[in-house]
């Protein structure tokens, strides 16, 4: 028996630490190597167990590894333009205390890596802009972001914080025990907030397709509010197996896989987070092509993928018209277990984009019948 | 008394006659993790020694089970179509894959017994 397909790995150097490490092995979880981290890929309750109890409970993840960041300027207007500058989202015009999810574009309006932007609440903080980027591609992030910067406006990496997700249908009520006000936010909305005694950034979003929330706070004190959600009973700590479970069959884009430095937003099927004035004014990296793409169409699209046995079909496979002309491929696949079966996401020709369409994804060389599905394959639970 | 053997890659081979009934070890069952779907052989097909016989599917991964040794297929285990999870939980009752017609009992001597298996499981 070998394994074909593994986990992300990263080079030779020793893995990192996130401030929850020695809780996730204390905890008996199956530690792996992901984006230069030591991570739990599972507890001993599994991937299928983990997976449902998010979707019926609450789910609590350490995500301390992605890249959190500061952009400080003089005020709201010159920080929301210089990010703008980068990103084809409207940010001038995003409200305090709101969140938007949007990607930072190279010249060909190719996508370097996709983020969440939050405006800060405090009027004292008027001017700074809150960002969470992919753990991969956090170092390369701040290093395109800084060199484009206008003297003004500095980044400020904020690796003294930790970051967990608390998702699912008993999240609010978990973290409301703890931090009351979290029960009165919106879905992208953003609070600072004390989180069983300790100063959190507490926004209510996630990456499940969940209502749930993500907390930020200082990495010595992360470890107290993970430990104290963990007293409820509803809250179980759940890993990056089931994290990439959740997220595909939310119909959620994986950096890396779904979406890349080849792929732009509109081919991504991600026009819902280019707001109409970005779109009209241009004015980011890659913009001729993205106007180009939303006025004329694109080639190829981002498409949901059901095949209709029970073999999942993972990254990679190709995808074939029923005449057998490969039009496209899979970028992430697997078993999708709130479906309990195979769901799987990729790209293909236009011409047969549409629900509905037949296809076949050929797996170990043999032709699988599948539909085109609409996305998310499971409805979301998201808090509007 | 069926004997039962094992491959290095954690393919269990139990002997009874000169059919031999194969699945996957409980090492590797546990270090799959849930098992969501398996691939099976058509009966008849003829197996060779290492080639592939199956394809186990966790939620992560596909991994390929190989032949522990050649032979035809006589009978697959149609049940894990309905119950893939019975891998998980029976790997060596329920959750076998595939019973194989011994071509040539002598490959059987190169397979590891039930104390050297667990020995080599240990020094992983």
């Amino acid at each position: 028996m070998a394994a074909e397909a593994n986990t992300d790995t990263a080079g030779a150097a020793a893995p990192l630490k996130t401030p929850l490490h020695a809780r996730h092995v204390a905890l008996g979880a199956r530690m792996v190597p992901f984006a230069g981290y030591d991570m739990p890929v599972q507890y001993p309750a599994g991937i299928l167990t983990e997976h449902n109890w998010t979707r019926e409970k609450a789910g609590l993840f350490d995500v301390s590894h992605m890249g959190q960041c500061f952009l400080i300027g003089p005020d709201h207007e010159t920080t929301a333009k210089a990010l703008e500058a980068l990103i084809p989202a409207d940010i001038v015009n995003l409200a305090p205390g709101k969140q938007r999810y949007s990607q930072l574009l190279n010249e060909e309006g190719g996508i370097l890596d996709d983020l969440m932007i939050t405006r800060s609440i405090d009027p004292d903080e008027d001017g700074a802009l809150y960002l969470v980027v992919n753990a991969a591609c956090k170092d390369a992030d701040y290093a395109h972001i800084e060199t484009r910067l206008p003297a003004n406006v500095r980044l400020v990496k904020a690796e003294h914080r930790g970051l967990i997700a608390l998702q699912g249908p008993g999240a609010e009520a978990a973290l409301a025990a703890i931090a009351p006000e979290a029960a009165e936010m919106g879905f992208m909305s953003s609070r600072t907030m004390k989180v069983a005694g300790i100063k959190a950034n507490v926004s209510r979003s996630g990456y499940t397709g969940e209502d749930g929330y993500e907390i930020s706070a200082a990495a010595n004190r992360i470890g107290e509010i993970w430990d104290t959600l963990l007293l409820d009973g509803n809250v179980k700590p759940i890993g990056l197996g089931a994290r990439d479970s959740l997220r595909l069959e939310a119909g959620l884009c994986l950096y890396g896989h779904d979406i890349d430095t080849t792929t732009s937003p509109i081919e991504a099927a991600l026009n819902w987070s280019i707001q109409k004035r970005r779109r009209e004014e241009g004015g980011f990296p890659g913009a001729a092509r993205v106007q180009r793409e939303l006025a004329e169409g694109v080639s190829r699209i981002r498409v949901g993928l059901k095949p209709e046995g029970r073999a999942p079909a993972r990254e990679g496979t190709e995808i074939a018209t029923p005449e057998g002309e490969v039009i496209g491929v899979v970028t992430s696949g697997g078993f999708g277990p709130t479906l309990n079966g195979p769901c799987a996401m990729g790209y293909v020709a236009k011409a047969h984009s549409a629900p509905g369409t037949q296809l076949n994804l050929i797996v170990r060389g043999k032709p699988l019948p599948a539909v085109v599905a609409t996305m998310p394959f499971v409805p979301n639970g998201y808090k509007r | 008394m069926a004997e039962t053997r094992y491959s290095k890659d954690h393919e269990y081979i139990r002997i009874e006659g000169d059919v031999g009934t194969v699945g996957i070890s409980d090492y590797a069952q546990s270090q799959l993790g849930d098992v969501v779907f398996v691939e099976l052989p058509s009966v008849g097909k003829a197996l060779s020694k290492g080639g592939e016989a199956a394809v186990v599917e966790s939620v992560k991964a596909a991994s390929e089970v190989y032949a522990p040794v050649s032979g035809e297929v006589v009978e697959v285990n149609g049940e894990l179509e309905g119950a893939p999870g019975t891998v998980n939980e029976d790997p060596a009752g329920k959750g076998w894959f595939l019973k194989i017609k011994i071509k040539d009992a002598g490959e059987l001597d190169a397979l590891m017994s039930e104390a050297e298996y667990q020995d080599y499981v240990k020094s992983l």
